[in-house]
Formats: C-alpha cells, sequence, structure tokens
C-alpha cells in the first residue's frame, strides 16, 4: 500500500518536471527577444550584452531553466507588464479562488443532477426514462457550452432578467449575492459535466445491480431504495470518482469559456487576455497552474482507492 | 447436432441446416436498427454538401458587408438575418462549414498521425523507455486540449493553419493513449507469438501484424474526435484568439453577436445552432460507430 503510493508520487514528480520543461520551454519558444522588447528602439551593444546578462540569458539554458525553476517553486512568479503586478499575486490570490469557486459549483451541481438521473436511467432500464436520459446526456455532453450560456443570458438574464448575466462576486464577502451571481456560469458549465456523470453512473450500476450481493439484499427483503442507495451506489464511488478526477481537466476548460461568457475574472479570462496581450510569463503560469492541479487532483484520485473501497485494502 | 451424427444419418442434413438458417436471420441494415444514426448522418452529411458546394448554395459574398441591411432580422431577404456589419448570416454559416469542417478534420488527422507514432512507440518499447514514453503520454494529457491549444497559439500566433496545427498537436495525447493500449492488446495475442517464433523480423511483424490491427480502432478513435476538434477550434475562434475576422468562422460568428444578444440575438443564435447541431450529430454518428465497432466495448458487453 505504503510502496504503491510511493511510487504514484515518484510517477506524479516526473510528470511535473516534463510538464515544467514544457512551460519553460513556452517562454523560450515565443516570439520576440525580451531584452529587445525591454530596451526599446535606441540601444547599442553594449547596453544589450549588459541587459541581457542581469536577466541571466546568456547563461546555459540548463542553468536558466534550474533558476526558473527555483522561482517557480518559491512562488516569485515574475511581473505583469500590463497589469504591473506580481504575476503569482495575479494568478493564485485573484484569479484562481474566482475559478476554483466556479468549478465547485459546476462540480456540486453536476454531483447532484447527474448521479440520481445516472441512478434513475440504471433502475429503469431500456424504459423512456432510460431512453430520456441518454438523450440529455449525449445532447449534454456534445452542446458547446459557451453557446449554452449565451442562450442563458439571452432568455434567463435579458428575457426574463431573472439572474445577473456578468461579474463575480466573491461568496465569501456577500454570500446569496455571490451564489446568485454564479447560477447561471455554473448551469453552463456543469452541463457537460452532467452528462458524463450520467452515462457513468448508469453504465456502472447497471452491472453492479446484477452483482449476487444486491439479489442476496433484496432476498432479505430490504426495501428497493435501500438496495439501490446503500449497497449499489456505494459500490459504484470508484468508477464515478476517477471519472470526475479524469475529466477535471475538461472542467477547468469549460470554466475557460464560461468566465469569458460571464466576464468573471478567472484564469480562463486571464488566460485569453495574456494571449492576446503576449504576455507570455502570464500564459505560462496559467498552463502550469492547470496542469498542476491536474495532476494533484488525479493523484489525490488515486490515493483515495482505499479509503472508496475496502476490498483494495491490504489485508 | 454433432457433426458424425448428422453424416451417419444423411436425412438430417437439409433440415439442419434449414435450421440453422432460421436461427441466423440476415441482421437488419445499421441504418434500419440506427434510426438516430440515420438522421444524424444525414444532417453530417448536409454540412459536408453545405461545405464542398458552398458557393453554388451560398445567397450572398460571406465577407460582403452592406450598411443598409445592417443587423436586419430574420426575413426574406436574408433567411437569418445579417450581422452589424450587414454581413449574410445564412451565407457565412454555409462558408463557415467549409472552416469548420476543414479545421476539425486536418486536425484530427495530425493528432491520429502524431498519436499513431507515440503510441506505437509507448505500445512497442518495453522497460525504461516505455516508463519514459509513458510519463510523457501522462504529461500531455495533463494539459486538457483547450488550454494545449491556447499555449500553442501563444507562440505561434492566429490564423486558420495556426489552428489546426494547435488543435492537431493538442489531440496528440488522447490518440497515443488509445493506440497504446491497443497495441498492448495486440501484443499479447497468440498469432504475434506464432509470428516471433516463426523469427519473422520484428519490422515485418510491426507492419503486416500490429499496425493492421491498431489502424481501426484509430479510424473509430477519428469518427470520434471530429467533433471534439471541432469544439476545441471554434472555442479559439470564440476567445479571439483563434481564427481571425472577417473569416466566416462559427466561434468567431457567436462571439461577434455576444454584445448584441438583447436586441439581435439571431447574430450569435444563428451560428451557435449550426455548431451545436453539427456537434450533437457528430456526437451521435460517433457513439454509434463506436458501440458498432468498438472491440473494446464489444467485450465488456
Amino acid at each position: 500500500m505504503l510502496s504503491r503510493a510511493a511510487g504514484k508520487i515518484a510517477q506524479t514528480l516526473v510528470v511535473l518536471l516534463i510538464v515544467s520543461i514544457a512551460s519553460f520551454s513556452l517562454l523560450k519558444l515565443a516570439p520576440g527577444d525580451p531584452v529587445l522588447l525591454m530596451l526599446g528602439s535606441e540601444f547599442d551593444q553594449a547596453s544589450y550584452d549588459s541587459l541581457n546578462h542581469a536577466l541571466g540569458l546568456d547563461q546555459p539554458m540548463i542553468v536558466q531553466y534550474a533558476e526558473w525553476l527555483g522561482n517557480f517553486v518559491t512562488g516569485d512568479w515574475g511581473t505583469s507588464y500590463v497589469a504591473r503586478a506580481d504575476i503569482f499575486n495575479l494568478v493564485v490570490r485573484e484569479a484562481l479562488p474566482v475559478t476554483l469557486t466556479l468549478t465547485a459549483c459546476s462540480l456540486g451541481l453536476a454531483i447532484l443532477v447527474g448521479v440520481p438521473v445516472g441512478v434513475l436511467s440504471a433502475v429503469k432500464k431500456d424504459t423512456a426514462w432510460d431512453a430520456g436520459a441518454a438523450v440529455f446526456a449525449l445532447t449534454g455532453t456534445a452542446f458547446p457550452s459557451f453557446f449554452l450560456g449565451i442562450l442563458l443570458i439571452w432568455f434567463l438574464g435579458v428575457k426574463f432578467g431573472a439572474f445577473p448575466v456578468m461579474g463575480f462576486v466573491p461568496p465569501w464577502e456577500d454570500f446569496w449575492t455571490g451564489l446568485y451571481h454564479l447560477v447561471l456560469p455554473s448551469i453552463t458549465l456543469s452541463t457537460f459535466f452532467i452528462g458524463m456523470i450520467v452515462r457513468v453512473t448508469r453504465a456502472a450500476l447497471v452491472e453492479v445491480l446484477d452483482q449476487p450481493y444486491i439479489t442476496a439484499a433484496k432476498a432479505r427483503g430490504e426495501p428497493g431504495w435501500r438496495v439501490v442507495w446503500v449497497h449499489g451506489v456505494r459500490n459504484i464511488m470508484m468508477p464515478v470518482v476517477t471519472v470526475i478526477g479524469l475529466q477535471l481537466g475538461g472542467i477547468l476548460q469549460g470554466a475557460v469559456l464560461t468566465e469569458t461568457v460571464f466576464s468573471m475574472p478567472g484564469i480562463g479570462q486571464m488566460l485569453t487576455n495574456a494571449v492576446l496581450g503576449r504576455e507570455y510569463m502570464l500564459v505560462q503560469a496559467g498552463v502550469m497552474l492547470t496542469a498542476v492541479l491536474f495532476i494533484l487532483v488525479n493523484l489525490l484520485v488515486d490515493l483515495s482507492y482505499p479509503i472508496l473501497d475496502p476490498r483494495l485494502r491490504p489485508r | 447436432m454433432a457433426v458424425g451424427e448428422a453424416s451417419l444419418d444423411p436425412s438430417t442434413v437439409p433440415a439442419g441446416k434449414a435450421a440453422a438458417r432460421a436461427k441466423k436471420p440476415r441482421r437488419k441494415s445499421l441504418f434500419l436498427r440506427r434510426p438516430f444514426f440515420s438522421l444524424a448522418l444525414l444532417v453530417a452529411l448536409g454540412f459536408v454538401l453545405c461545405a464542398v458546394f458552398a458557393p453554388f448554395i451560398a445567397p450572398y459574398d460571406p465577407t460582403a458587408q452592406s450598411i443598409e441591411a445592417m443587423m436586419a432580422p430574420p426575413g426574406p431577404d436574408h433567411l437569418l438575418g445579417t450581422d452589424s456589419f450587414g454581413k449574410d448570416i445564412l451565407s457565412r454559416i454555409i462558408f463557415g462549414a467549409r472552416y469548420a469542417l476543414t479545421i476539425g478534420i486536418v486536425a484530427v488527422l495530425i493528432g491520429a498521425g502524431g498519436g499513431l507514432v507515440l503510441g506505437l512507440a509507448a505500445g512497442l518499447s518495453t522497460g525504461w523507455l516505455e516508463w519514459a514514453l509513458m510519463r510523457l503520454i501522462d504529461s500531455i494529457l495533463a494539459l486538457p486540449s483547450l488550454i494545449l491549444a491556447i499555449a500553442i497559439i501563444a507562440i505561434l500566433g492566429q490564423g486558420v493553419d495556426k489552428v489546426i496545427l494547435a488543435v492537431g498537436i493538442s489531440l496528440v495525447g488522447p490518440f497515443s493513449r488509445t493506440v497504446r493500449s491497443d497495441v498492448l492488446q495486440v501484443k499479447t495475442q497468440l498469432f504475434i507469438e506464432a509470428a516471433h517464433l516463426m523469427s519473422i523480423p520484428r519490422l515485418t511483424v510491426i507492419r503486416r501484424h500490429i499496425l493492421p490491427n491498431v489502424f481501426f480502432p484509430l479510424l473509430v478513435q477519428i469518427t470520434v474526435r471530429i467533433s471534439e476538434a471541432i469544439l476545441v477550434s471554434s472555442s479559439l475562434s470564440f476567445l479571439g484568439i483563434g481564427v481571425t475576422p472577417p473569416t466566416p468562422d462559427w466561434g468567431l460568428m457567436i462571439a461577434e453577436g455576444r454584445g448584441f444578444v438583447s436586441f439581435a440575438p439571431w447574430m450569435s443564435g444563428m451560428p451557435g445552432m449550426a455548431l451545436a447541431i453539427l456537434l450533437v450529430a457528430l456526437a451521435i454518428v460517433g457513439d454509434a460507430v463506436r458501440e458498432e465497432f468498438d472491440p473494446k466495448l464489444k467485450r465488456a458487453q
């Protein structure tokens, strides 16, 4: 058990290392010479060389990489030229909480809707309910989320004026207003996820309901809801949690679009503006952060298997 | 009925044959068994026809501006209305099908090509090389395709060709993972072992036995992932970092209409519906193709 965890952690560290190298190359591959950018149009060779040296750009690549990695790990991510602010503050203190709040709300909504619909679909297998759920899941996963967001803005926001259509109010400052602002973005972002969860839940539960222990529970005269929700759902947690972990990447990329549709100042909006403004350090920080989040969540998912399924615990 | 028994009594043979024929009725055609699939395939083919014959179908030039017809609602002159520059939305949607499908298909082919190479390498190698290649694939997969495409666009810049390349590269990860698992599956088959025992050269085994067995699942994957490529490319354009105006790209059109949603909802709505209909149709086609042909799903059932 411990050695399995250690192996997983070692693998994760290697993956993080490769991602960091790729992230570093993004800066190096980006068009434009940072020294020329800083010097402007008039300069001589001596000032070019001295600035080049001061920035450490005359060092061998491996030294530059090591220095960059050290800075990154210690939270020194450089300065944004456009916002004139520390990138670590911009990304981690300002943008990340917005994205995480949106992600958490959407995830919660997706589980609240997706699991019951999936369970219903599995219990009423091969009925109209099941077919309806399948159509719902397919449309949910295939529909372009950013267009769904615009439809919601047009219909619920503009036509009925029921919900605010843009901006972000931190729920930790004003809980109800914050939540109110999060309604449309969360629906937008969770639709894809709901479809995904419905499918996995159904597939897993259909298989579980065929197991002998379900027949045994029924034979003992346990009520139907108890058989499904206690014996059944308990046993589909692993595949569902795995899919949630694997699809975290999908939800992060959905957040990029949702934030743009609803003008929320999260990682996604920051990333888009950084690409348009050619702020490569900001792009790189956003990309690296996304990857690290994804990798760590999947490590957690992996390590949580023995907790979710006692059969995987060492004897 | 055992074979030997039948040969002893010739009179039972025709009856047995007839019974066998009756037991195995001809399978209904794929199109009859899956009405949704047929409908979705027709819709997708309709988009393909629009893309191919765009200049003959489109009533207007997709980039022609007109001051008189600015933001005209859908009507007899402009069936789906016009945008803020007076460009005909129907014509732009028809020409947009060209961009969506071209970008989607070429990008998927790039992703499949890259994934085939990387997946084969990871599947066929052993020891530390396999471990290293696996971690490389893990690293690519750690970035969601849209984020990876954004990073590549940041380096390459905007434009149709760059979007194709960025989306293509962003699909290499998922493709290489499936190719690798297919290779591993084939590698354990008896006929591969037999080929090795017959001391057939390794390269010949790969070319004659492994590649053909990996190729078909790859084709299935390609159909399934075209919609993903179209979604990512139109997302890039929607964010304003994909193809540049005035290209009639659906994502771009949806973004342009976003500010006018309260009084000209057709500007975003029409191209959005086109994109949504194509993506849902492709998803239905992809699902059916996977269910019919994916050997892994078959085994699971």
